[in-house]
């Protein structure tokens, strides 16, 4: 009854507002989320959705990358890191009634790590050894061993708070304790936000009444519906090319931010010749990673030299450990012993991003006498057979979108086939850390193995490139983790 | 006649029946596992499993491919494993879209090409007839997906009569949902029509050639009476049979039209559903086509039959 007249009180705001205020926002997206729940499954987009704006974490992750309180108002580590005692906030509830205290959220953790979750990052959850609560405003997480990143995972999409009632429809009727509901979902074309009278903080609530997310694949429809006002924002635009037009124009902000998200051009190191590092190395200094950059983005991104972007805890500039150097490369390709004779291929998803850098890569590489042959791969399903499970591939590129995911190399049976035993011990201590200082003086010392060792080519940091509605404030200009937090989002008249 | 009408619909089910076999098969040895796809790059061995349990994805492949044809034989079209949703609302949804778009476009390029290839074959090597091979050329070579792009610039950016993409849905009232078909319905009719014209207008030259042409003229029929009662009556066949043909194309380039214009329909839903290995939504989706597309060539059988009495008495 509550959603029937959420949804009406939407109807009503959706006409053209005239005189009034406007309070309500269309975003676009090129993704359609698969489900509403971001705990059972990947794509990014179900976050980009539902984050913030219809569920909410312990804690949460702000506009800078930093973890901030959320549903828990504070929290005290034991001297050993293993015992983390949350102080929950009272008076919160679901939007459904259903009240939110430690028992939903033990269950919420209880879920995630179970032997039956399909939680795509279960691995957040790894250190927990158990969660009790002692009473409803206290949560204790007991873990098996010290995780200075903890508290950043749980700020994470996957780690949102969900209710025992109400979790297994999620997928479809997402329940929250965040300050919007979703009214409606039109698969295929829009998912319908409004905001909810009962938001356990009223001193927060957002100034957007609704929201609609909608779902426009083409990049050059997201532009032309900008520009006849069918969309109010498109946080990420899809090709930077069409960017450089809106930053001329009065009447949008045009916004070239960062993301998390690093374009990494990944070797088979299992498999010759990239088992020989001199080749790997080699391949490195034939990359003019600010041409690519030009050419690949326009412009927009930032060069790396090791798994980790600029917002990253921990980050320092590697780029200039193996610079652009061709008369080098070629030279230490022939004392590796391959002359000019050397060819492989490139496992290319049809992702804009990794067709262009690739085809940059391929004349780059033929600079050094290196032939490189370009396989289109269909992501996720075809690249996640092939590359990600049976590891049959040369090289490949990929953005990768979680941050502080430099542990995958540190993983066996990872797809880079990667094995060095300083690094593994440099992963081991950064995630045993007591504190967030030594976490990252191990994560810096793994950095600069990845930089030396080069298990992938690192090239840059996809921008976010927002464009939105000179009048909207709010929406966030960096992207520390994907998301489309509307809940400071506002209009100006 | 009968006898033929049944033998012509049992063919058609077996058509319908080997489609299924090989649809299912097709998607089965494909690379890329559901599972995976709804996990990510950061999938674990343990949460693989229980993706795959909980998907039915642990069950042999002929108990699958049972369990669904026995599912549409009762009507049944299964549970959606991307939305979690049941497939048979998600494809009426897309249809109540995809169809009147697929109904506009077919009037529209009708209604554009017919009178264009006629009025050409009556005016052979005039001015007319020069122009309408411009267009047909013109048309045909230009994409579904370029011709919708510029529209868009014109119609919603530039002139802001119509709007960009997106779709209202039906419950607010046909007006604004015709509205948002009308763009992608032109984008999607004009490349046909190009087609249709340079069809229509060979057929009934072809027809003003025949015997029963120069039986008609010496009776002291007008040229128009000509061109129009024998020559274009005999030319619909012809139109009927590579319309029938372009129904595929149609669906085909509905795909590229409804990403264009944002619209969901049932292109844009089997795309999703195939990129995310939704084995039941593009199964129920695949099929429904083929269905269609068997269908409409067994209309344009009968269309013909009825029009051309000579092919009743053939065996």
């Amino acid at each position: 009854m509550l959603f029937r007249a959420a949804a009406l009180a939407f109807l009503c705001l959706a006409g053209p507002a005239a005189a009034s205020p406007r309070t309500s926002a269309a975003v676009g997206m090129s993704v359609e989320p698969t489900g509403l729940d971001p705990t059972v499954a990947a794509p990014v987009a179900i976050g980009q959705v539902t984050w913030q704006n219809v569920y909410q974490g312990l804690v949460r992750i702000d506009r800078t990358g930093a973890v901030r309180p959320q549903l828990a108002s504070s929290w005290t580590v034991s001297p050993d890191g293993l015992v983390y005692t949350f102080a929950l906030r009272t008076g919160v509830h679901f939007q459904d009634g259903e009240p939110f205290d430690a028992a939903s959220a033990k269950f919420t953790l209880d879920r995630a790590r179970g032997p039956a979750s399909t939680n795509p990052q279960k691995q957040f959850f790894s250190a927990i050894d158990a969660v009790e609560a002692p009473d409803p405003a206290t949560l204790v997480v007991r873990l098996r061993q010290p995780s200075a990143d903890l508290l950043y995972w749980l700020g994470w999409p996957a780690s949102v708070m969900l209710a025992p009632k109400s979790a297994d429809a999620d997928r479809t009727d997402p329940v929250g304790t965040g300050p919007f509901r979703v009214a409606r979902w039109v698969r295929g074309d829009r998912v319908e936000l409004v905001r909810d009278p009962g938001y356990w903080d009223a001193d927060h609530l957002p100034a957007l009444e609704s929201a609609t997310f909608r779902f426009v694949p083409d990049p050059q429809a997201q532009a032309a519906a900008l520009r006849a006002g069918g969309l109010d924002a498109v946080p990420e635009l899809g090709a930077p090319e069409l960017f450089a037009a809106f930053k001329g124009d009065p009447a949008f902000d045009a916004v070239a931010g960062t993301t998390g998200l690093k374009v990494v051009a990944g070797m088979n190191c299992a498999r010759a010749p990239f088992d020989d590092v001199r080749v790997r190395r080699a391949l490195m200094m034939a990359v003019d990673r600010r041409a690519l950059i030009d050419a690949a983005s326009s412009g927009f991104g930032t060069p790396i030299g090791s798994h980790f972007a600029p917002g990253d805890p921990g980050y320092i500039d590697l780029a200039g450990v193996l610079p652009y150097d061709p008369a080098k490369a070629r030279a230490l390709l022939a004392e590796a012993g391959h002359g000019d004779r050397l060819a492989f291929s490139i496992r290319v998803p049809q992702m804009a991003y990794a067709t262009r850098t690739a085809e940059v890569l391929q004349a780059m590489f033929a600079d050094v006498g290196v032939t490189m042959t370009i396989v289109p791969t269909e992501f996720p399903a075809t690249w996640i057979a092939d590359v990600f499970k049976r590891h049959d591939f040369d090289m490949t590129v990929v953005a990768h979108a979680e941050p502080l995911d430099i542990g995958i190399y540190a993983r066996p049976d990872y797809y880079f086939g990667f094995h060095d035993g300083a690094f593994d011990a440099d992963i081991a201590a950064a995630e045993r850390a007591l504190d967030p200082a030594h976490r990252d003086a191990a994560y810096r010392d793994a950095e600069r193995v990845l930089a030396e060792d080069v298990p992938a080519l690192y090239l840059y940091v996809l921008p976010k490139l927002g464009v939105w509605n000179a009048k909207l404030r709010g929406l966030w200009a960096d992207e520390p983790i994907p998301s489309n937090d509307l809940t400071e989002v506002r209009w100006t008249e | 006649m009968a006898a033929l009408l049944l033998r012509r619909l049992a063919g058609l089910l077996l058509t319908l029946l080997l489609a299924s076999a090989a649809i299912f098969a097709a998607l089965d040895v494909l690379p890329g596992d559901p599972a995976a796809v709804r996990l990510g790059t950061s999938a674990r061995p343990d949460t693989l499993a229980a993706m795959r349990a909980e998907m039915g994805l642990d069950r042999p492949a002929p108990l699958r491919y049972a369990a669904w044809l026995g599912g549409v034989a009762t009507g049944r079209l299964g549970t959606s494993t991307t939305y979690g949703v049941p497939v048979a609302g998600l494809i009426a949804d897309r249809l109540a879209v995809t169809m009147p778009l697929a109904l506009m476009a077919v009037t529209l390029s009708l209604g554009a090409a017919l009178p264009l290839g006629v009025a050409a074959a009556g005016r052979r090597g005039g001015a007319l007839d020069a122009a309408a091979a411009l267009f047909a050329q013109g048309a045909t070579a230009l994409p579904n997906f370029w011709i919708g792009l510029l529209l868009i610039l014109l119609f919603a950016v530039r002139l802001g009569w119509l709007p960009s993409g997106g779709f209202p849905g039906w419950g607010g009232g046909a007006g604004p949902a015709l509205r948002a078909l009308c763009l992608p319905a032109v984008a999607l009719a004009l490349p046909q029509a190009g087609v249709l014209a340079r069809v229509a207008r060979g057929a009934v030259l072809d027809a003003l050639g025949e015997d029963f042409i120069r039986t008609a003229r010496a009776k002291g029929l007008s040229a128009r009476a000509v061109l129009w009662r024998h020559a274009v009556r005999n030319a619909w066949p012809a139109v009927l049979t590579v319309l029938g043909l372009q129904v595929s194309f149609l669906v085909g380039g509905a795909v590229l039209v409804e990403t264009v214009f944002a619209l969901p329909g049932l292109g844009r839903l089997a795309v999703q559903a195939f990129a995310q290995r939704d084995a039941t939504v593009v199964q129920d989706v695949v099929l429904l086509l083929a269905a269609l597309v068997i269908a409409v060539n067994f209309a344009v059988d009968l269309a013909a039959l009825a029009l051309d009495p000579r092919l009743r008495d053939a065996p």
